[in-house]
């Protein structure tokens, strides 16, 4: 029984991954800098395990051991002072620029709402409140790696250089808003609720596969935890060392219901664990406890194919959409408790007590962040001038077009329905 | 040459895509050492390694979003599902992003990968093993979707969907999989998918069908000939996008056609059909168009399955009814 616990512990890991430099003679050969465990092997030798342990007649109750730590990280408190020791080492224009993205993406939120309701764009999800989760994890990733988000990742958007003139379009209603960036590793919006982790497993997988190194973080909410994919995609990307970091932005809400009715775990870091998957739980609204965090996750993705689970516990400020009325199911004084955390603030009050920032600094950088989206929107403006006197519904639907959707659309074209008889 | 059945030549096709294609990978659930329930993807893992036939959790989801991202990253995966019967754990990924990837991205990224899956009844399976939700697919935009009847077609379809950049869902009729065999040629070929065949020519009846329907389809056509009755067979090959032109033109020239499939009779590609053929045929038309479908039900477990799926007298009566209008 001794050795079937200690194969299910995480202490025992490192021998299941014994059998990396024998796979199986493949056929035609890619350049792989990593090569396959015989997993056939640990299975028969599991059995075997576990059927001898039955006969050594050690059940059937008892306490199987456990090994589990889970680690909580927090360095910028939310006065804005920092433990010093565990401040990272980052490059002061890093620091401003990280400042920057967070202080853009809020005021591209407000952009936004007034656009929203005076009619220029559609409904968006803002990001107000998550900004240090989004910009500290996104910035440990390189620009060749992949970035898979959900729907409300503004600020790590930014960080990566997607244009709020494209942004502003997408929000607008127009498909072309959803064009990628030339060699852009960025995956578009994935609006239904954490599919989008097992492509992001299945992207790195493929990489490897053809001889890349490359890793990919993954963004979703607490309420994405309860669906099958998340628990599927920690899953595969576990068992097959898919070099992924899984970014939880815990924002308390998954529209109207409440952490406390999606689970009862008591984080949702912990849920790594049943996976053999690191789990870290940070302070969401401290940067530098979501970049630490990030940087070893994607140093464990890098140099042992290794996914990891970060819980980065912080807050929606604002409604979930536009189209959503949060006074319903939460109350001011909530809102108001989570304001004294602001991630902004505090990193603001932290750079400012370095020198690395001041009042006149952020106007300035104010007035440089509007006028950028004075200037987003008059391109958005304009461009969707364009757009207007084209509707090109049938595009891209395939490669080529196929017999059917021309027939649908030269007969839409025409002015009629896409079903329409021929003279028979 | 070979005589194979379509269990081999669909295995063949696979093998000759990866010795072609390094890109192209077989995941699903015991699709490796096993070689998949059927065989279908037997010794593959023997002669590709195990990280081209992937043995995957058992998760269809799992299996499909994970695939999806293999595809925009650049491979050529054909993730099997064990039975469409439990594709649905995994349609979501299907719908809301397979299909959409390329729409969604403006052409920037694009998902070629072909899922296969066994569907229909009459090999005497479990409850959930033998339903044809062709319709689910060939309904979803953005994806194809093709039935092979036999193992020579079955082959050649494969191997185009393989190469297809769009995303196949590629349905094995399992009751054909050891049916009967088939020669398949030694040289490259390879199907078009979106096009029909008529496999017999006739000149009184347009008599329309697919996958296992397509056996039940032949001998019925067997049958009328002893009457003198002749018939356009079609096999339709390609549920989407469906070759419309040879459809109506047969039936423009015969006036009449009966559809069969062994999907359930509403909503099914019958009523596609029969909708289809009244836009560009009506004033041909010398009777109406005739479904011979599965009931709305679901298929009864194995003792009853024959009572559900239509058979050649049931083809014939229509095909009848349908000449003597």
């Amino acid at each position: 029984m001794a050795d079937f616990i200690a194969f299910a512990t995480p202490a025992f890991q490192p021998q299941l991954r014994c059998f990396h430099l024998n796979g199986p003679a493949v056929a035609g050969s890619l350049i792989r800098p990593w090569v396959w465990r015989d997993y056939r092997k640990e299975r028969n030798s599991l059995h075997v395990k576990s059927v001898l342990s039955e006969k050594e007649g050690k059940l059937p109750r008892k306490t199987l051991a456990f090994e589990c730590d889970l680690e909580y990280l927090s360095i910028l408190d939310e006065m804005g002072e920092a433990d010093a020791d565990m401040v990272p080492e980052i490059p002061d224009e890093l620091l401003i620029r990280g400042f920057r993205t967070m202080l853009s993406a809020r005021r591209f939120d407000e952009r936004r709402l007034k656009l929203q309701r005076s009619g220029g764009i559609g409904t968006f999800a803002p990001v107000k409140g998550q900004e240090a989760a989004q910009v500290g994890t996104i910035a440990a990733l390189g620009q060749e790696d992949w970035f898979v988000p959900s729907y409300r990742e503004t600020a790590a958007h930014f960080w990566r250089g997607t244009e709020p003139a494209d942004m502003l379009i997408y929000d607008a209603g127009y498909n072309e808003g959803g064009s990628l960036a030339e060699n852009g590793r960025t995956l578009p919006l994935a609006v239904p609720v954490g599919t989008q982790m097992l492509q992001a497993a299945g992207l790195v997988y493929a990489a490897r596969q053809l001889g890349e190194e490359e890793i990919a973080m993954t963004y979703f909410g607490d309420g994405a935890t309860s669906q099958g994919d998340f628990h599927e995609a920690m899953n595969f990307a576990s068992v097959f060392d898919c070099p992924v970091v899984f970014v939880c932005q815990n924002n308390q809400y998954a529209i109207s219901v409440p952490l406390s009715r999606q689970t009862r775990s008591e984080t949702l870091a912990q849920k790594a664990v049943a996976y053999g998957v690191h789990g870290i739980q940070v302070d969401g609204n401290d940067i530098f406890a979501c970049y630490v965090a990030a940087r070893e996750a994607v140093e464990r993705a890098r140099s042992e194919h290794r996914p990891t689970l970060i819980e980065c516990v912080t807050y929606r400020m604002e409604m979930h959409t536009t189209a959503d009325d949060p006074t319903r199911y939460r109350d001011d004084e909530e809102v108001e408790r989570w304001r004294e955390r602001d991630p902004i603030e505090r990193f603001a009050t932290w750079l400012k007590a370095r020198d690395l920032l001041t009042d006149d600094a952020i106007d300035e950088m104010e007035d440089e962040i509007s006028d950028k989206f004075d200037e987003a929107w008059k391109t958005a403006q304009s461009r969707m001038e364009e757009l207007e006197k084209t509707a090109p519904i049938f595009a891209h639907m395939y490669a080529e077009e196929t017999p059917e959707l021309t027939r649908q659309r030269e007969r839409m074209e025409a002015g009629d329905g896409p079903g329409w008889w021929d003279n028979g | 040459m070979a005589e194979l059945t379509m269990v081999e030549a669909i295995n063949l096709a696979l093998r000759e895509e990866m010795e072609r294609d390094e890109r192209v990978c077989l995941l699903g659930e015991d699709v490796g050492v096993d070689g998949g329930i059927f065989r279908v993807t037997k010794d593959l893992i023997e002669d590709f390694g195990e990280e081209r036939v992937i043995d995957t959790p058992l998760a269809e989801s799992g299996i499909l979003g994970f695939s999806i991202g293999m595809a925009m990253r650049g491979l050529r995966p054909v993730p099997e599902m064990q039975f469409s019967g439990f594709s649905y754990l995994g349609l979501h990924q299907i719908e809301s992003h397979a299909s959409r990837m390329r729409w969604r991205t403006q052409g920037g990224l694009q998902v070629p990968m072909v899922v296969r899956m066994p569907y229909g009844a009459g090999v005497r399976a479990l409850e959930h093993h033998s339903e044809s939700r062709e319709v689910f697919y060939a309904h979803m935009p953005g994806l194809k979707m093709v039935v092979p009847s036999g193992p020579r077609n079955a082959r050649a379809l494969l191997r185009a969907a393989i190469r297809d950049p769009d995303p196949v869902i590629f349905f094995e009729p399992k009751a054909s999989y050891r049916a009967f065999r088939e020669e398949v040629p030694d040289d490259d070929e390879l199907a078009e998918i979106g096009k029909a065949v008529t496999v017999q020519k006739g000149d009184d009846l347009t008599l329309v069908a697919y996958g296992a329907m397509m056996p039940r389809a032949r001998e019925a056509v067997e049958t009328l000939a002893e009457d003198d009755i002749t018939v356009d067979l079609i096999d339709l090959l390609t549920l989407s996008p469906l070759d419309w032109p040879t459809v109506t033109a047969s039936v423009r020239r015969t006036g009449r056609c009966v559809v069969v499939h062994e999907a359930p009779l509403s909503y099914g590609p019958g009523a596609e059909i029969a909708a289809r053929v009244m836009e560009d045929a009506f004033l041909r038309l010398k009777a109406p168009v005739a479904r011979v479908a599965g009931p709305d039900v679901h298929v009864p477990y194995f003792a009853r399955e024959q009572t559900y799926l239509p058979d050649c007298d049931r083809i014939l009566k229509a095909c009848r009814a349908v000449i003597d209008y």
